[in-house]
């Protein structure tokens, strides 16, 4: 069987390849030369992940050759974005030209570097995914009280741009949210594999459709209250949309019940809606999400733009956009110093000018990509426990991408979740390529001989047969 | 488990569908509205990529360009501070342009459909040449001397405006305001800094942005006899004509006295007497006598009433606009002609209302035969490489006396300087006649002078026509100041020695 990893190798040294021509572009348009140093960026991008690719070929040898190149051109591309970003505002401040390290392009590579250290680490000690289930109801408390801990905290440590989404301590700031997402796939899988058979096959039908029973909606509902709740004290929709769509998908696929979307959606929506209503009315927590629904409406009236809080960032965005057109300025030609926040939320919009329709596009289509193939190791794995969790994983970052890029093209109301691998931050981008070594760690399963990525094929260590779930005992019904 | 993640993978490419579908919404469709919005930054930033046009006069830089280190590379510089600010006006950053600088703004910029041309070349040869050039029919002499003048007036007078016309073409030779303002401060490229000066300009009591030469209207006093002249000129009257005067002249209840007691005492005067020692009695009952429609039918002839008048680019008729001038109604409630305010309009009280453009331009339409060139300020519009693209063809704006009636309004014009209260303004080497008015105008306030007038220099050409309004000027004779300031402002504008 083809481990395939020399592919992965090429991929990514074409990923690789593609960083620094964009940042030797860069140089040509900020400096109308290209130093002889444009290069190293790149070249140290491409040390860090050819790191990586090794401990892959040893650990996770029969692991999808496109995720870590994929993930690789988007990470390279935002690092060197921002590093266009330092360099023309040392231009503009007439200061030296930035090093590789400083700024925030050097920041985001030093982060990239921790990033790939936790995903390697993530590689070499978890051998077998399921073993992961062992820790599901630890993982379950920690993910809700990682979601939970901004809402709790004052604004003032926890507020950015009307979120609250963060944990700041001093200069730094944290995303629990981002890490919660995590531990909260594995929880869910972990709970959804033990009550499926409860949840599929007790109903009732109404409409042709089959209901659950009303006492095994609890969960759901909770799950639900608790998105809300994120959406009115965390003041974020696109969060809570994250984890209720998170829960609903997994839900959907442990139990094959399309009912579990409609009533999903349905509440959902149906929560949004009143919530909506709800802040035209009373205001108080509602407000925010109000207010952020009236922007998104229509951003370009007058009174939303020039209200504090109002639409400037989304319609500055939109023009970045728009100026970029089909084939945009060419990197580091464009003015992203417009966009605001264009080093978190609004990179997307500031590479848009630059790189135009077509090049973002590209960048869909890597992320899609990624996606997919995440799938797709769902596909392939053999234990329900695995599907649910590369599924769940791999459909809640497709679906962060949808909630972030939406906001920012002005599809659906705007709300503050960082581009996966692309904004500045090392919360995001830590937990995210920990997402991608959970990916490649089942994919490796999935594709690999069926006696690997199983603790059986590690030599020396203690045999136990994972047929069976840790404690996972599928509950059977009850008439 | 595998329908299930096979429809979600579908899920996921509905929605990658809908993020791609609304990128092309933004990038393709709406591209070109986003890319030229109000809100779009990058539109300034791409106003400021070439140098703006020069904008000059006698070959002096007046609007030049800096070259900054910012993100907008060029800042717009106004060396002689503001001098020539109420002309040129003045393009900020953000807030919209005023004057010269706005009415040419697309040629300055380079915008301009007749620049197509460079720009087509700019696209070849990755130049950025600038905007084009435009040269102003402004005398710096005059306009420098009327601002000098003005503001060391030696009333103290501290509103006032000069306005200089070539009688024989309309170019504008001077036009000053004062106070004025300093542009530099508006068109910084720190926007803070500049919208505190401009708020601190408006909030302003004197009102140094309000351009009075072309914009305030103001009772015209005795300037306004000149057009009564015309009037009885054109209806068969000679400046021999003897005219009623006297001491007192009591009319519908309104009580008209001369300025002092020696004028026009007797019962009769001649009409070039009347002008020249500005008899108030004589002119009232001439302006009854004559009736309302011929005194306003002149007035209109000469150009009041006009709403329509800028002075700028003859051939795009834009540029700076200049308020309409009005002879008020002079009716009663009933429409019917109100003797005692045609009595007091006809010197110029009442609701008359003039702007000193509108005086500049009378004396001009005597000076040059009885017809009125239409006024001008771009005198040419170079291109970048300095090519004509644009020359002044000067234009009769209208011609309300016959060249025979301003014949004899010029004699008697100069009769007062000559001899009568204009003296102020003789100035050596030429013919000078003009006007003086001192206006009434709010109960205790001090009057404001006026002087309208033209000079001949030795070759019998009218080289330049001039308006002078002082506001509220103390100490009597008010308009002798201004009759003095218009002296010297023709002679700069005439070249002759300072």
């Amino acid at each position: 069987m083809k481990t395939h990893r020399n592919a992965e190798l090429g991929l990514l040294a074409f990923s690789m390849t593609l960083v620094a021509i964009y940042a030797a572009t860069v140089e040509a348009n900020q400096f109308d030369t290209i130093h002889s140093t444009f290069w190293i960026p790149a070249a140290l991008l491409a040390a860090l992940f050819l790191g990586l690719h090794f401990v892959v070929r040893f650990t996770a040898p029969y692991a999808d050759p496109v995720l870590i190149p994929a993930v690789a051109l988007i990470n390279g591309l935002g690092v060197s974005f921002l590093r266009r970003l330092d360099i023309a505002r040392a231009i503009s401040n007439k200061e030296p030209i930035p090093g590789v390290f400083a700024g925030t392009g050097g920041r985001q590579l030093a982060w990239t570097l921790a990033a790939l250290i936790l995903a390697a680490i993530l590689l070499l000690v978890v051998r077998d995914h399921k073993v992961v289930s062992r820790y599901a109801y630890t993982l379950g408390l920690v993910g809700i009280v990682l979601v939970m801990i901004p809402a709790v905290l004052p604004s003032s440590l926890s507020e950015v741009n009307g979120a609250k989404l963060w944990i700041k301590l001093g200069a730094f700031s944290i995303q629990p949210g981002e890490f919660a997402k995590l531990a909260l796939v594995s929880f869910f899988a972990y709970y959804l594999v033990r009550k499926r058979e409860v949840l599929s096959l007790a109903s009732r039908r109404f409409l042709g459709i089959d209901f659950p029973r009303g006492r095994d909606l609890g969960p759901v509902v909770t799950v639900w209250l608790l998105s809300l709740l994120v959406l009115v004290f965390e003041k974020d929709l696109g969060t809570a949309l994250l984890y209720f769509g998170l829960f609903v998908v997994t839900l959907y696929v442990a139990t094959e019940r399309a009912s579990w979307l409609i009533i999903g959606l349905l509440l959902f929506f149906g929560g949004v809606y009143t919530a909506y209503l709800l802040g035209a009315s009373v205001g108080g927590p509602f407000a925010n999400f109000y207010d952020r629904a009236t922007i998104w409406l229509d951003p370009f009236a007058q009174a939303n733009y020039d209200k504090a809080g109002g639409s400037y960032q989304l319609v500055q965005g939109l023009l970045a956009l728009g100026t970029g057109g089909l084939f945009g300025s060419g990197p580091g030609a464009g003015s992203p110093g417009f966009v605001p926040e264009v080093r978190t939320d609004f990179i997307f919009a500031g590479m848009g000018e630059e790189i135009g329709l077509f090049g973002l596009a590209a960048l869909l289509v890597c992320y899609l990509l990624i996606v997919e193939r995440g799938l797709r190791a769902a596909l392939g794995v053999r234990d329900s426990f695995g599907k649910l969790v590369a599924g769940g994983l791999a459909f809640t970052l497709g679906l962060q991408v949808f909630v972030i890029l939406g906001g920012i093209t002005g599809l659906i109301p705007l709300t503050g979740q960082t581009t996966p691998f692309l904004s500045a931050g090392g919360s995001s981008l830590m937990a995210n390529w920990l997402l991608i070594a959970m990916l490649l760690r089942i994919s490796n399963a999935a594709r690999g001989p069926a006696n690997s990525g199983g603790s059986s094929d590690r030599p020396g260590g203690p045999k136990k047969a994972p047929t069976q779930l840790h404690g996972a005992m599928t509950e059977v019904i009850k008439p | 488990m595998n329908a299930p993640l096979r429809r979600a993978g579908v899920v996921i490419l509905v929605l990658f569908g809908l993020l791609f579908a609304n990128l092309n919404w933004v990038q393709a469709y709406k591209a070109d509205d986003y890319r030229t919005s109000d809100y779009n930054r990058r539109v300034v930033v791409a106003q400021y990529e070439r140098p703006r046009g020069v904008i000059e006069a006698d070959g002096k830089g007046l609007a030049e360009n800096k070259a900054t280190d910012d993100t907008l590379k060029y800042l717009r510089v106004y060396p002689k501070n503001e001098i020539y600010a109420p002309v040129i006006g003045y393009r900020p950053v953000s807030l919209g342009a005023t004057g010269i600088e706005n009415s040419e703004n697309d040629f300055l910029s380079g915008e301009s459909d007749t620049l197509f041309a460079d720009r087509v070349k700019d696209m070849f040869t990755g130049n950025n040449t600038g905007g084009g050039n435009v040269v102003l029919s402004l005398s710096t002499k005059a306009q420098e001397t009327a601002w000098k003048e003005l503001t060391n007036n030696e009333r103290g007078v501290t509103k006032g405006a000069a306005v200089a016309i070539d009688p024989r073409t309309g170019a504008i030779q001077a036009m000053v305001s004062m106070p004025s303002y300093n542009p530099n401060p508006l068109v910084s490229h720190d926007e803070k800094a500049a919208a505190a000066a401009y708020n601190k300009l408006v909030k302003d009591d004197s009102q140094p942005l309000l351009n009075r030469a072309t914009q305030e209207t103001l009772p015209p006093g005795s300037t306004f006899k000149v057009i009564d002249s015309a009037a009885a000129l054109s209806s068969g009257y000679t400046p021999e004509t003897e005219i009623p005067a006297g001491s007192t002249y009591k009319e519908s209840g309104a009580v008209i006295h001369n300025a002092e007691d020696e004028v026009c005492p007797g019962s009769q005067v001649t009409l070039k007497e009347a002008l020249t020692e500005s008899c108030n009695t004589g002119f009232a009952k001439l302006g009854v006598k004559l009736g309302r429609d011929k005194i306003v039918g002149m007035a209109k002839a000469f150009g009041f009433e006009d709403e329509k008048l800028t002075i700028g680019n003859l051939k795009e008729n834009r540029g700076l606009p200049v308020a309409a001038s009005r002879t008020g109604a002079i009716a009663n409630p009933d429409g019917s002609v109100d003797k005692g305010a045609l009595a007091q309009s006809s010197i110029g009280q009442r609701d008359v209302r003039m702007t000193p453009v509108q005086g500049a331009l009378m004396a001009a339409t005597v000076a040059n035969g009885g017809k009125q060139m239409r006024p001008y300020l771009v005198q040419k519009l170079l291109g970048p490489d300095r090519r004509t693209i644009y020359s002044a063809d000067p234009a009769t704006l209208r011609t309300p006396i016959s060249e025979s009636v301003a014949s004899d309004l010029k004699g008697m014009m100069i009769s007062v300087v000559e001899n009568g209260t204009g003296k102020k303004a003789k100035i050596s080497g030429f013919d000078v006649g003009g006007k003086t008015g001192t206006a009434q105008n709010a109960v205790g306030a001090d009057p404001h002078g006026w002087f309208i007038g033209f000079a001949f220099n030795s070759k019998g050409e009218p080289v330049s026509a001039v308006c002078v309004m002082l506001e509220n000027v103390p100490g009597g004779h008010a308009s002798a100041e201004a009759a003095r300031i218009a002296g010297l402002i023709m002679k700069a504008a005439a070249g002759g020695g300072d």
